[in-house]
């Protein structure tokens, strides 16, 4: 393999992109990115950079000594507009083709947006920085969707001396993610500090002063954030031949064609530690995810390995840090193993079937929390785990 | 080498003990702590493993 092209210059990429040369690749290893910037993180786009408390320049995934030392062919400010399998070409919005023999696809996703215009978003350094020259002491602010994004940027606001209102369609936010009463306890934390929540609302429109809801109604707002979900960023792979389906589809070794990885928040993969296919928009699972194309991609055929991490995401609202491994969606059961959750510090276990299938906790010690992931790891039965772990709860 | 820290990017993962547990620890806050400034070859791997799934990229590796 001499020519690896990468797609998507952020988290999974650089990983990608890393790996390979870690792993004694020394070929042409071409990285593609449609932002201008040198790969940055996104995490601190609505915790320290909405806040004020960093600068952009904080944000570099490397110094530029770092990525220089990659040898890398980088190609930023330019979108992959194509996908050619069968002559191993991507094509690239200023016109130049990109011959491959081994293609990484990182493209990520983009937020989803709502009809109507003048609303924020918050994916990009611009976003963010366009979203915090406006969130000053008094305005008010209105945020579409109560999910992990929405609740940090409405914590941020809120500190800044924002009005800040959550509009969410479901009647306890979060509730798909990690379950009704942890939902309910994280929802808490809003409306102790007078942040105003409505639920059971569908905004239908971005209006010109504020939003609409499905009933008719107006909600008035100086600033509008958006933060509803998003999308993978797959339109450049349309008569590719590669299946799109809520992300670009592959099997339990990030393989999607023959020499083709995808990796990141693009990827819907088959994770056989949990024996399902799944997208996961996690910070970490995107450079583990990186490292496991590039080096499936570069290992002899019988040497690769599935991916099956143990996803683990972070989250920080308001002083809670919020921590969750596994795979909490789709449960059938959560327990608090550990603290209260009236004290908003605790460790809930999930299980699916017979099994511990995820872990989440709030305010708890990093020990607390890894032994929980372990269970996770290796599948332990959830009997086992959840009587020896809590004794308390049959005396 | 040398391995350098930047604690207050630490976003308390714990994914540089997992990758490497005797080089990094976490404090009660999960914040990452370092055991070993200087590690040696035989810990390289397991190091520049951590360097890559840091997911605030407050690691690095530096030569002497
Ligand atoms: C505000 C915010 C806060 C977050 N907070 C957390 C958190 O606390 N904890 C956590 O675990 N996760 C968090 N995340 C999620 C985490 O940032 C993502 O999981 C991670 O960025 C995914 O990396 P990626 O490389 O797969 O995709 P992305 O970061 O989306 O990168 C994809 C890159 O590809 C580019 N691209 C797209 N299409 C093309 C194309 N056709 N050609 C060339 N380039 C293209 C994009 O512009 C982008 O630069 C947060 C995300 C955001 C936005």
């Amino acid at each position: 393999m001499r020519r690896i092209v990468v797609v998507g210059a952020s988290a999974a990429g650089l990983s990608a992109a890393e790996t390979l040369r870690r792993e004694g690749y020394d070929g042409t290893l071409t990285l593609v990115g449609d932002e201008p910037l040198a790969p940055y993180d996104r995490p601190p786009l609505s915790k320290q950079i909405l806040a004020a408390e960093w600068e952009p320049e904080r944000l570099a995934l490397r110094t530029p000594d770092a990525l220089a030392a990659l040898g890398l062919d980088l190609r930023l400010g330019v979108a992959a507009t194509a996908l050619e399998p069968a002559d191993r070409t991507v094509e690239l919005a200023d016109g130049s083709a990109l011959p491959y023999d081994g293609l990484v696809i990182a493209t990520g996703v983009r937020p989803r947006r709502l009809p109507g215009e003048g609303a924020h978003v918050l994916r990009t350094v611009d976003d963010a920085l366009t979203l915090r020259e406006r969130l000053t002491p008094g305005r008010r602010l209105v945020v579409v969707g109560a999910g992990f994004l929405g609740a940090e940027a409405a914590a941020v606001a809120w500190r800044l001396g924002c009005e800040v209102t959550l509009l969410e369609p479901a009647p306890v936010p979060l509730t798909h993610a990690v379950g009704m009463e942890v939902g309910r306890v994280l929802t808490n934390a809003h409306l102790e500090r007078g942040v105003k929540l409505r639920c059971g609302v569908t905004v239908t429109e971005v209006t010109e002063d504020g939003v609409r809801l499905a009933d008719g109604a107006q909600i008035e707002a100086d600033e509008v954030l958006v933060a509803v979900g998003s999308l993978p960023n797959t339109e450049w792979l349309a008569g590719s031949g590669l299946t799109v389906g809520d992300g670009v589809v592959c099997d339990e070794y990030c393989e999607a064609a023959p020499n083709v990885y995808a990796a990141g928040d693009v990827v819907r993969w088959y994770n056989p530690l949990f024996g399902t296919s799944m997208r996961i928009e996690h910070r970490t699972t995107a450079a583990e995810q990186g490292m496991a194309a590039a080096r499936n991609l570069f290992a002899a055929p019988q040497a690769r390995k599935p991916f099956a991490p143990v996803p683990y995401f972070w989250s920080d609202q308001y002083d809670m840090k919020i921590q969750a491994y596994g795979y909490l969606r789709g449960h059938d059961e959560v327990a608090v193993v550990e603290g209260d959750l009236a004290d908003s510090r605790f460790v809930a276990a999930y299980r699916a079937g017979d099994r511990v299938t995820g872990a989440l906790a709030v305010g708890m010690p990093p020990k607390a929390i890894r032994q929980w992931r372990q269970a996770i790891a290796t599948g332990a039965a959830w009997h086992d785990s959840v009587r020896t772990t809590v004794p308390a709860v049959e005396s | 080498m040398k391995v350098e820290l930047e604690a207050d990017k630490c976003v308390a993962s714990g994914q540089c003990v997992l990758a490497a547990m005797d080089v990094f620890d976490q404090d009660d806050d999960g914040i990452a702590i370092l055991l070993e400034e200087q590690v040696g070859d035989d810990r390289l791997d397991d190091v520049k493993e951590a360097v890559a799934v840091c997911p605030a990229a407050a690691i690095r590796l530096v030569e002497q």
